[in-house]
C-alpha cells in the first residue's frame, strides 16, 4: 500500500520503430531501485579503502620488515620509478611474456587445428599433449635451465609452455566441435577443404580460441614469475627475489602490485579482443553479465 | 507442360550401414528412385517422415553419394557439389558469425566472386526476400522466418540452375510459413526457378507445385505422381479454398493411404510439425 508501482509514462510520440522493430532514442524509466543497487562501484570502492585503512593502522604497529603498510609502499614505488628500476624490470617481464606468449599463441592454434582436422594427429599427440598439461611447469624448469641456460630464452620457452595448453585444447575442442550441418553448407556449394576450413572451421573456433587465450594470460603472467624466480634472476619476479632478500618489504610489494596491475590489463585486453573477435555472441554474454 | 528436363534420377538406390545383432547390416533408404524435372518446373517430393527424401536432396546435391543409379543436369552427370543445384536446409543451416549479408555471399565466395558484384549481387537478393533492412543482423537476432528468408537468398544469391529445398519450412511456425510458401511462389515466378521441393505436408505439396511425386515409406520410391493444375498465381485465400484445390488434397490424401502408410503408425504427420 501507498507505493506507486505502475510505471512512469514516457513520451513516445512521433517515435515510429524503424525497420528492426526497435524504437530508439528513449529514456528507460528510473529505476526504483536501491542507490547501492545503481551505484555498485560504491561498495567496491569503499571496500578497498576499508582495507587500506586498516592495512595502514596495524602496518605501522608492526615491525616493517614483516608487513609494510601503503604509506610506505607508495613511497618505494615512486623511488622505483624515478631510479628507472621497475620500469627497466617491467619491460624484462613484458619482453619473456610477449614474445612466449606469441608463440605459445601460433604454434598452440597450428597444432589445435591440425589436431581438430586430422584424426591421426590427434590420437598421435592425445597423449603428450595430456600428460603435459597436467605436469605443473616448475617441475620441468631444471630441464629447461639444462636444455636452454638461464637467459632469456629459458623464460620465453617457460612462458610458452605455461600458455601453450590452454590455446591448444581450446583451438582442438572448437576445431572438433564444428556441426557437420555447417560443414555440408560449404560443401553444398562446392567448397574446397582449404575453403571448409578458412569459412568454417576456423570462425567456428574463435570462441573457444578466446576462451582459451583468456585463460593462457593468466598461465603466462604465473609462468614468466616463475621463471624469473628460477633462471637469471631478472624482471618484476627478479625484483620480488632482490627485495624479499634485502628485507625491503616495502619496496617487494612494488614488483607485487605490478604483477597485479599487469595481469588486471591483460585480461581485460584478451576480454576486449573477445569482443571484437566475436560480435556475434554478444547477446549471450549480455544475458551472462 | 513441355520443356527441357533440367534434372533427371535415374534408378538410384542408397543404403547406409548400421550396427544390427547380426552384425553391420545395411538400411535400404532409397530404392530404384527415377523421376525428372523440367526447366522451370516446381514439383515436390511428398511422403511419410524417414522415406528418405531428405537423402535424396542430399544424394542430388552431391553431399551424398548413391550406391546405384546417376543423377543428371542438363543431360550431364552431376558432378561434385557445386553451385548449379543449391540446397535450402530445413534447420536453415545459417553461419552464425555472419550477418545476413555475409550469410548471402557465402556460396559467392565460394565460387570466386569478386566483391564489390558479391555486394551488390547480394544486396539485390536481400532485397527480393524481403530482408531489407536487417543487411547487418546476426541470425540469433532474426526469427525463424527471417533465417529462412536469409537462406533463401543465400541459395539464391548463386543463381543456380535449380533450388533443391529439404523442408525449407518445416521448422516453422503455421502463419510464417504460409507466409514464406507466398514469398516463394512470388520469386519462383519472377525468377523462374526450377524448383525440387522435399515436404511432408500435402497442404504445401498441392499449394505449391506444378507436379507431385508421393514417395513410399522405407525405402522411398515414387509410387504415384499427380499433375496440379492450379492456376497462378496463386494465393492462400483464392487457392486453398477453390474446388480444384480440394480435389487435388484429396487425390492426393488417397493416394497416399493407399500406396504408403502415411496414415498409419505411431508417427502420425499432416498436420502436426514437431521439431
Amino acid at each position: 500500500m501507498g507505493i506507486d508501482r505502475s510505471a512512469p509514462s514516457i513520451t513516445t510520440e512521433g517515435l515510429r520503430p524503424e525497420a528492426d522493430g526497435l524504437i530508439y532514442g528513449l529514456t528507460p524509466p528510473r529505476s526504483d531501485e536501491g542507490f547501492l543497487v545503481r551505484h555498485p562501484s560504491v561498495i567496491r570502492v569503499a571496500s578497498v579503502l576499508a582495507v587500506l585503512v586498516a592495512w595502514e593502522l596495524y602496518g605501522r604497529a608492526l615491525n616493517p620488515v614483516f608487513l609494510s603498510y601503503p604509506i610506505a609502499i607508495a613511497g618505494a614505488l615512486v623511488e622505483l620509478i624515478r631510479n628507472g628500476e621497475l620500469l627497466q624490470a617491467t619491460l624484462q617481464t613484458l619482453r619473456s611474456l610477449v614474445i612466449g606468449f606469441a608463440i605459445a599463441l601460433v604454434v598452440g592454434i597450428g597444432i589445435g587445428f591440425l589436431m581438430g582436422r586430422y584424426r591421426l594427429v590427434s590420437l598421435t599427440l592425445d597423449p603428450f599433449v595430456t600428460a603435459l598439461y597436467n605436469t605443473p611447469s616448475v617441475a620441468l624448469i631444471p630441464l629447461i635451465q639444462l636444455w636452454f641456460g638461464l637467459g632469456v630464452t629459458a623464460k620465453i620457452i617457460i612462458v610458452s609452455m605455461s600458455a601453450f595448453f590452454p590455446i591448444v585444447i581450446n583451438t582442438f575442442a572448437g576445431v572438433h566441435n564444428t556441426s557437420q550441418a555447417l560443414v555440408d553448407v560449404v560443401r553444398a556449394y562446392g567448397a574446397t577443404a582449404r575453403q571448409i576450413s578458412t569459412k568454417v572451421v576456423l570462425p567456428n573456433s574463435v570462441p573457444f580460441i578466446m576462451a582459451g587465450v583468456r585463460l593462457a594470460v593468466g598461465r603466462a603472467v604465473i609462468g614468466v614469475v616463475t621463471a624469473e624466480f628460477f633462471t637469471a634472476i631478472s624482471g618484476l619476479g627478479g625484483l620480488v627475489i632482490v627485495f624479499s632478500n634485502a628485507f625491503a618489504t616495502a619496496k617487494l610489494f612494488v614488483p607485487v602490485l605490478t604483477l597485479i596491475a599487469l595481469g588486471l590489463c591483460l585480461t581485460s585486453l584478451a576480454k576486449w579482443a573477445e569482443r571484437r573477435l566475436t560480435p556475434w555472441k554478444e547477446s549471450e554474454r549480455a544475458a551472462a553479465r | 507442360m513441355t520443356g527441357v528436363v533440367a534434372l533427371e534420377v535415374r534408378n538410384v538406390r542408397k543404403l547406409f550401414f548400421q550396427p544390427s545383432p547380426r552384425g553391420p547390416a545395411g538400411l535400404l533408404v532409397l530404392d530404384d528412385v527415377s523421376f525428372s524435372v523440367r526447366e522451370g518446373e516446381f514439383v515436390s517430393a511428398l511422403g511419410p517422415s524417414g522415406c528418405g527424401k531428405t537423402t535424396l536432396a542430399r544424394i542430388i546435391v552431391g553431399l551424398e553419394t548413391a550406391v546405384a543409379g546417376s543423377v543428371m543436369i542438363d543431360n550431364r552427370p552431376a558432378g561434385p557439389p557445386g553451385p548449379d543445384r543449391c540446397l535450402v536446409f530445413q534447420h536453415y543451416a545459417l553461419l552464425p558469425w555472419r550477418t545476413v549479408l555475409g550469410n548471402v555471399e557465402l556460396a559467392m565466395e565460394i565460387q570466386g566472386i569478386p566483391k564489390p558484384e558479391r555486394r551488390e549481387r547480394a544486396r539485390r537478393y536481400v532485397e527480393l526476400v524481403g530482408l531489407t533492412g536487417f543487411e547487418t543482423h546476426y541470425p540469433h537476432q532474426l526469427s525463424g522466418g527471417m533465417q529462412q528468408r536469409t537462406g533463401l537468398a543465400r541459395a539464391l544469391a548463386a543463381e543456380p540452375r535449380m533450388l533443391i529445398m529439404d523442408e525449407p519450412f518445416g521448422a516453422l511456425d503455421a502463419q510464417m510459413r504460409t507466409l514464406l510458401q507466398d514469398e516463394l511462389l512470388r520469386i519462383c515466378e519472377a525468377m523462374r526457378v526450377t524448383v525440387l521441393f522435399v515436404t511432408h505436408s500435402i497442404d504445401e505439396a498441392v499449394y505449391l507445385s506444378d507436379r507431385i511425386l508421393v514417395f513410399s515409406a522405407r525405402p522411398g520410391r515414387p509410387v504415384a505422381e499427380l499433375t496440379v493444375d492450379l492456376p497462378h498465381p496463386r494465393g492462400q485465400e483464392t487457392t486453398r479454398s477453390s474446388h480444384r484445390f480440394i480435389e487435388i488434397r484429396k487425390a492426393v490424401s488417397d493416394v497416399l493411404a493407399e500406396r504408403t502408410d502415411y496414415y498409419r503408425g505411431d508417427r502420425q504427420i499432416g498436420a502436426v510439425h514437431h521439431d
